[in-house]
């Protein structure tokens, strides 16, 4: 199949075209990966100052003064909003997938370079145009990062909602027009450009779950993209697709007949499928990392394959589950809870197929590894609270409380970062030609694992008693004051877990430049990327093209020479 | 490495559990009808996903430690998987899940599928940037005609709600900043929004509803208990949204025929 994109084989020499506008999969995918590192430090100190502002409410912090309610609303929504976008999706699939899945499947580049480079550039500027809403007048948007009209529609309904939150949209459509390009060039990547021998049946998991994530992509970001045309609408043309007769501040706004439940319908239905792009990539590569870490093939190759595809599909049948309170028939809220339910079957499959790959293993406790069972155990964690938010009756409890943000924190937020760390300590050596320093990844493994369940789980306590969420204090209401306890030690063991994200920031930096020299395979892993040089060449394999002759997790083979057989060896090899 | 990850997980595992078990934090108390079914189903879900939490964390801890690589470690199972036990574990959790999603779906329904019985109190609430109102419809049972003209928020009360006076059902209809109702009397609530999304949430009464401009949706709860319950607003309605907050008094019938009584003097 690897018969096409030869034409720029030879690398280009100057440095605007080698690292800049750059048409090479491996170059782009470092852009997006420095863009999301950029991102997640903005995200994640917005978050420091809300977690500081909710347990302070009055104090003065250095460069930002008091907050003040509409500011702690505008940090949460742009907290959400980068985090959810720029970092959860722009980092495992462009970054890492752009990188690694041309190599993996034996391709010399992804099918369109120049779509891909566009994607690359068209999501920077979403990044720029959101980071501007913090500097025009009125600040950036308050309306959370779902932007439910009419709030999010209406001018006059509050600080931000002016100019910020056009740029919100804006930046919005934008990010959604780059993943479209995105999911496009993945797509026709995997299905046209694998190395002969790379049958679907033997793509790493890693393929599999970027392929997968690509194509919930092009489904869902096609219908953001046009709910956000229409909010922008309803904003600046006086249309009136998500409001109705309303009255704001005692002025009758000047529409007539909208549906605020129609945005949310297009949102989620976007919105949950996202859910599934942020985590699937992590998902894959836990699989990877499991798999070589503990000498074993993957369990359950083909189970894991189907779980993927089944959490897929399923993925664009529950969204209504966000929306149980929302005034939606309670009727529809019976099937989208019924389908919740069962996409906690494949979700249980994958958990069981993991903890059968690390059965009986030999386990090496390499950071990378400690990463993918950190992985493991906050999926557990985290997505054990879905069956009580998939069923409508206990969410008149819990819904929009902090067990939903608990929930989602620890399994598409935490989790998902846990897949992006295990990724980055695996595959640095390949990507920067070094090693990542071992004790730094230790320490730094230990305190953010300790650290985000001492910040997330104690947000299930708050839920169940009944504490709001997306409140700027809880000076007002006297049951959610007698909360505050829970406040304070979340937001102190937020402080020591932002605090020790240092030590990976100053490790990736520094073993760039000073870490130990890396062999083209330190791990002893039997994927593509490991049998190319490091960090790879221009065309990824030097001229050749690779024979794939073995499934992508041939480890402990009994009677091979090594305990680990490369998908490339030679066929005579004893693969079964 | 293998016997500290062992025992971080563990101790997750058991710390988390324990401030659930203990209950330190709990649902508050359940003062509706409905609280006890809702507390059933949650304490259900709780049992059955605690079970599968203690069983996936602590042989995850258990795996990585007995599996570790060690010197004295034989070769590895050289094994795809297991078609059988893959087929047990997906028919076992398909069953757990839906049929925990069946049991619950009734107490949904009394919720959710019916409308309030005849007889029922009828309240309607308004939510506005950042304040609820209650409207009870007075002696004739019929809420007067509403109308964004005679909307003003700063005004409060009836011109809140934008009461139009001059619609003889509105004249006895009585407009409060805080909930009376009598205890064990099934509620038959309008709720309803004049700007953005509200939602409203009283946890003690196991009761939510967004409220959302452009519809009137009827719901119902029956309180069982004489008290004061906090209503918090559940759904992001601006900068004022931390402090939208009231107030429920469950009263008994007599008290709440003698506040409403006066009420309706004070109009007249």
């Amino acid at each position: 199949m690897a018969t096409t994109a030869t034409l720029h084989s030879h690398a280009p020499q100057g440095f605007i075209r080698k690292y800049i506008f750059s048409l090479d999969h491996k170059v782009i995918g470092l852009q997006y990966f420095f863009l999301a590192l950029t991102a997640v430090w903005v995200g994640m100190f917005l978050s420091l100052l809300m977690r500081i502002h909710l347990v302070w409410p009055t104090a003065s912090l250095p460069l930002v003064g008091e907050i003040r309610p509409e500011m702690y609303l505008s940090l949460l929504t742009m907290h959400g909003t980068i985090m959810v976008f720029f970092v959860l999706t722009t980092a495992p699939q462009g970054g890492f997938g752009n990188y690694f899945l041309p190599i993996q499947i034996g391709a010399p580049d992804m099918a369109f370079p120049v779509l891909n480079m566009l994607s690359f550039w068209t999501t920077f500027i979403g990044f720029v145009v959101i980071l501007a809403a913090f500097f025009v007048s009125g600040g950036a948007p308050l309306h959370g990062w779902t932007g439910y009209p009419p709030l999010s529609a209406v001018q006059s309904a509050g600080p931000g909602e002016g100019l910020g939150a056009d740029l919100w949209i804006t930046s919005i459509a934008i990010f959604c027009a780059a993943s479209l390009m995105g999911a496009l060039n993945f797509i026709t990547t995997t299905l046209d450009l694998r190395a002969k021998g790379m049958r679907l049946m033997r793509m790493p998991l890693t393929v599999w779950s970027w392929f997968i994530t690509a194509i919930l992509g092009l489904l869902a970001f096609g219908v953001l993209l046009s709910a956000g045309i229409l909010l922008l609408m309803d904003r600046n043309l006086g249309t009136s697709f998500y409001v109705p007769l309303i009255v704001v501040n005692g002025q009758i706004m000047g529409h007539k007949g909208g549906s605020p439940l129609l945005w949310q319908h297009l949102f989620w239905f976007f919105g949950h499928p996202e859910v599934y792009i942020a985590i699937l990539p992590g998902m894959g590569v836990t699989s990877q990392v499991l798999s070589t870490f503990s000498r074993k093939p993957i369990f359950g190759y083909k189970a894991m394959v189907y779980a993927m595809l089944s959490i897929g599909f399923l993925g664009f049948m529950v969204w209504g589950h966000h929306m149980f309170m929302s005034g939606m028939s309670p009727y529809s809220a019976f099937a989208f809870s019924l389908l919740t339910m069962c996409i906690g079957v494949p979700s249980a499959i994958k958990t069981f197929n993991w903890l059968g790959t690390m059965w009986k293993g030999r386990i090496r406790f390499y950071t990378p590894m400690l990463f993918a069972i950190g992985f493991v155990s906050l999926f557990v964690s985290g997505g054990l609270s879905g069956p009580f938010l998939a069923q409508p009756v206990l969410d008149i409890q819990l819904h929009d409380t902090y067990f939903v943000v608990g929930h989602f924190h620890l399994i598409m937020g935490v989790a998902a970062i846990f897949g992006i760390f295990a990724a980055t300590y695996y595959w640095f050596p390949k990507m920067f030609g070094r090693m990542m320093n071992e004790g730094w990844g230790k320490a730094h493994f230990w305190l953010t694992f300790i650290g985000t369940y001492a910040i997330f789980m104690p947000m299930h306590y708050l839920g169940m008693a009944g504490g709001t969420r997306r409140y700027s204090q809880y000076t007002e209401v006297a049951y959610l004051q007698r909360l505050m306890p829970i406040h304070t030690f979340m937001t102190y063991a937020a402080m020591i877990t932002i605090a020790s994200q240092f030590i990976f920031l100053i490790n990736l930096f520094w073993s760039m430049f000073k870490g130990a020299k890396a062999s083209d395979n330190p791990w002893e892993s039997t994927t593509l990327e490991w049998t190319t040089a490091t960090p790879p060449p221009h065309d990824n394999f030097g001229g050749r093209t690779p024979l794939v002759n073995h499934g992508p997790y041939e480890y402990g083979v009994p009677g091979a020479a090594k305990d680990f057989i490369m998908q490339t060896d030679a066929a005579s090899t004893p693969a079964h | 490495m293998g016997f500290a990850l062992l025992v971080v997980i563990w101790l997750i595992t058991f710390g988390s559990a324990y401030f659930f078990i203990a209950k330190t934090w709990w649902l508050p108390l359940g003062a509706s009808a409905a609280a006890h079914w809702i507390d059933g189903q949650f304490a259900l879900t709780y049992v059955l996903m605690g079970i599968v939490f203690f069983a996936a964390q602590l042989s995850l801890g258990y795996i990585v430690w007995k599996y570790r690589e060690r010197p004295s470690s034989g070769p590895v199972e050289y094994s795809h998987g297991n078609t059988t036990l893959e087929v047990v574990w997906t028919i076992l959790t398909g069953v757990l899940f839906v049929g925990l999603n069946l049991m619950g779906s009734s107490v949904w329904a009394s919720q959710r599928f019916d409308p309030a019985q005849p007889g029922a109190v009828p309240v309607e609430v308004t939510g506005m940037q950042f304040a609820w109102y209650f409207r009870y419809p007075g002696p004739d049972g019929k809420y007067g005609a509403t109308n964004v003209k005679f909307m003003d928020p700063s005004a409060g009360g009836e011109a809140a709600v934008g009461l139009d006076t001059s619609d003889p059902a509105a004249k006895d209809d009585v407009v409060t900043g805080t909930m009376f109702l009598p205890v064990n009397r099934e509620v038959d609530l309008s709720i309803r929004s004049v700007d953005v999304i509200h939602s409203f949430f009283v946890p003690s009464l196991r009761f939510k509803q967004d409220a959302v401009p452009g519809l009137n949706i009827h719901m119902h709860f029956t309180p069982n208990q004489i008290g004061d319950y906090e209503i918090a607003c559940a759904e992001l309605c601006g900068l004022g949204h931390y402090k939208m907050h009231g107030m429920v008094k469950v009263v008994s019938q007599e008290d709440f025929d003698k506040w409403l009584t006066a009420r309706e003097a004070e109009k007249q």
